[in-house]
């Protein structure tokens, strides 16, 4: 059967092709080769000096019993589990008070970005770790509102938190994508609601936490994805101390590559990373069934 | 009341927001003894012979030569990214072609990889290519529109122009690049300038790729000269003198934003990119 493409006049098929040509190229070489050749050497020992040696599953064999390992992925979900839900809520949160129209608005807008913009720089998590020190700001702000200092480093409870309040502090991305949302769900709909004698609370759950779906969801995704990534802060702030209690899958992955030169392991545990990626975004689609709507 | 209520709300996120800046400023001229005792920002007297210091650092190289470093990597890698990135959002939005379905799910599923996961391999590979300890490895990638984030949010914003638009302009006799660069890109200016200072943001911040890519002190990015700052620096040091040195650092992606702030905030509203 022959296709009809959709062009002007004058365009041929392959032009379209052409245009995104440095994007296919780049898809196999910077994305698939990886992502195979991570499966491949996981398969082998390897030092990243001498000839790899092909050892089979050992080494995906091996994660199981690795404490280290095991650790890593309970902390990685734990903060996941922790970090996702408070983001969408305070972001989602801050969107709804930006969206009012009310004087000076777009000051605030521009404040609650800043900290996103910034980001994961390494001067905003050299400024964090100073905040939580013993004697640090935040323990200084408690005991001035009578609470007592917490021993953020030492206690290993306490320390993933440090982690998740600083990603907390960058919510700007996720409530831009929010903020873009709520301004395109039409007014009318909330006047109508009010004719019908709904009130604002029940408005929200009525109108926009529905038709916000979507964009909850996108934003669900993408923070997931980058908190099971997370290594800059724990590496930088935590050192995965103590007990291990901050160790994420990431800074285990850097620590086998480079401190213990095990390449094989490395990539091992990289590409089991994002099959646990994977998994939990295919759930996430799954469950919200919105596989093909996404995909197009 | 009520409005009193949210501006109160407001004003509280606002300070948690930006207080910790304003005391690193503020800490970046206090003694280590006035640091932790005191919640208050601003310092007992200013004196600006710690940022003299702080430029100098203790690494061998001053803060410029950090400086040099990463605009030597952001510069080039920012006109690739723009370019590669237009270039494929162009054919996305306006081409059809085939397997075109196959190649956005390839789009899409590149979105969501862990850079993490690729980056042992890339290792590896720029290893066996002798580009290790080069700014190879953390430019050329921009040349393949690898963010598929931005090829994303340029894809929407082609998609909001009518298509009379390209069609006028064959007519008059412009082929498919000129129909771009002087008829669409006019366009979408706020949406290529996010793309562009996006990148500028995050290759600033990069701090994972540097790590693993680039040993030697003399190739440094800021990022590393912060960490091997810290590192160097042992407690009881003078704190103010990182301090400053992480002021400094902060300050070209506040510039940038400042500077492009209005153009930017409407393209990623529009774009809904994080």
């Amino acid at each position: 059967m022959k296709k009809n493409y959709h062009n002007s006049v004058g365009v041929g098929k392959y032009t379209g092709l052409v245009l995104i040509s440095p994007f296919i190229a780049g898809f196999f070489i910077f994305i698939l080769y990886p992502f195979v050749c991570s499966f491949v050497t996981g398969m082998t020992n390897y030092d990243n000096i001498h000839q790899p040696e092909f050892v089979g599953f050992e080494n995906y064999i091996n994660m199981f019993s690795d404490s280290d390992f095991i650790n890593a992925v309970g902390v990685t979900l734990k903060y996941t589990l922790l970090f996702v839900p408070l983001k969408i809520i305070v972001s989602l949160f801050t969107a709804l008070l930006l969206s009012l129209e009310i004087k000076g608005i777009g000051i605030f807008r521009t404040v609650f970005y800043i900290p996103s913009v910034l980001g994961a720089n390494l001067a905003v998590v050299i400024m964090w770790q100073y905040l939580f020190t013993r004697n640090g700001l935040v323990n200084q702000f408690l005991e001035i509102i009578g609470i007592s200092p917490v021993s953020w480093y030492g206690n290993p409870d306490c320390s993933i938190f440090i982690i998740i309040l600083l990603r907390l502090w960058e919510f700007g991305s996720a409530m831009v994508i929010f903020l873009t949302a709520l301004r395109d769900i039409p007014k009318e709909y909330y006047d109508a609601a009010k004719v019908d004698g709904c009130g604002k609370v029940k408005s929200f759950f009525l109108i926009t936490l529905p038709l916000l779906k979507n964009v909850i969801f996108m934003n669900i995704v993408l923070q997931t994805i980058s908190a099971l990534q997370e290594f800059n802060a724990p590496y930088m702030i935590t050192h995965g101390e103590p007990l291990n209690n901050t160790y994420t899958v990431g800074m285990l992955i850097y620590d086998e590559m480079f401190k213990y030169y095990n390449a094989g392991y490395a990539n091992a545990v990289s590409w089991v990373l994002f099959m646990l990626t994977a998994i939990v975004v295919f759930i996430m689609f799954r469950i919200t069934g919105r596989l093909k709507e996404e995909m197009q | 009341m009520k409005k009193f209520f949210v501006y109160l709300v407001l004003t509280v996120i606002a300070l948690i927001m930006l207080y910790p800046l304003l005391w690193l400023v503020g800490a970046s001229f206090k003694s280590n003894r006035e640091i932790y005792s005191s919640i208050w920002f601003m310092p007992e007297k200013f004196d600006f012979e710690v940022y003299a210091k702080a430029w100098k650092t203790n690494t061998g190289y001053t803060m410029g030569h950090y400086f040099l470093n990463t605009f030597a990597v952001i510069v080039p890698k920012t006109v690739f990214a723009v370019v590669s990135s237009v270039l494929t959002a162009y054919g996305f939005a306006r081409f059809d072609f085939p397997l075109k379905k196959f190649f956005f799910s390839m789009l899409m599923g590149g979105m969501f990889m862990p850079s993490i996961v690729t980056i042992m391999p890339m290792y590896i590979m720029w290893g066996k290519l002798g580009f290790l300890d080069s700014y190879v490895p953390l430019t050329l990638p921009s040349l393949f529109a690898c963010e598929g984030m931005f090829v994303f949010m340029l894809i929407q914003f082609f998609r909001r122009l009518p298509k009379e638009l390209d069609e006028a302009a064959r007519i008059d006799g412009c082929g498919t690049f000129r129909t771009l660069f002087y008829v669409l890109i006019p366009c979408i200016k706020p949406a290529v300038i996010s793309v562009a200072v996006f990148n500028f943001l995050w290759t600033m911040n990069d701090f994972l790729n540097p790590l693993i890519f680039i040993n030697s002190t003399e190739k440094y990015t800021l990022s590393l000269a912060l960490r091997t700052s810290v590192d160097s620096t042992g407690q009881g040091y003078e704190e103010c003198k990182v301090i400053a040195m992480s002021v400094i650092g902060l300050i070209p992606s506040i510039a940038v934003f400042a500077a492009a702030q209005k153009k930017f905030i409407s393209g990623i509203t529009v774009g809904g990119i994080s």
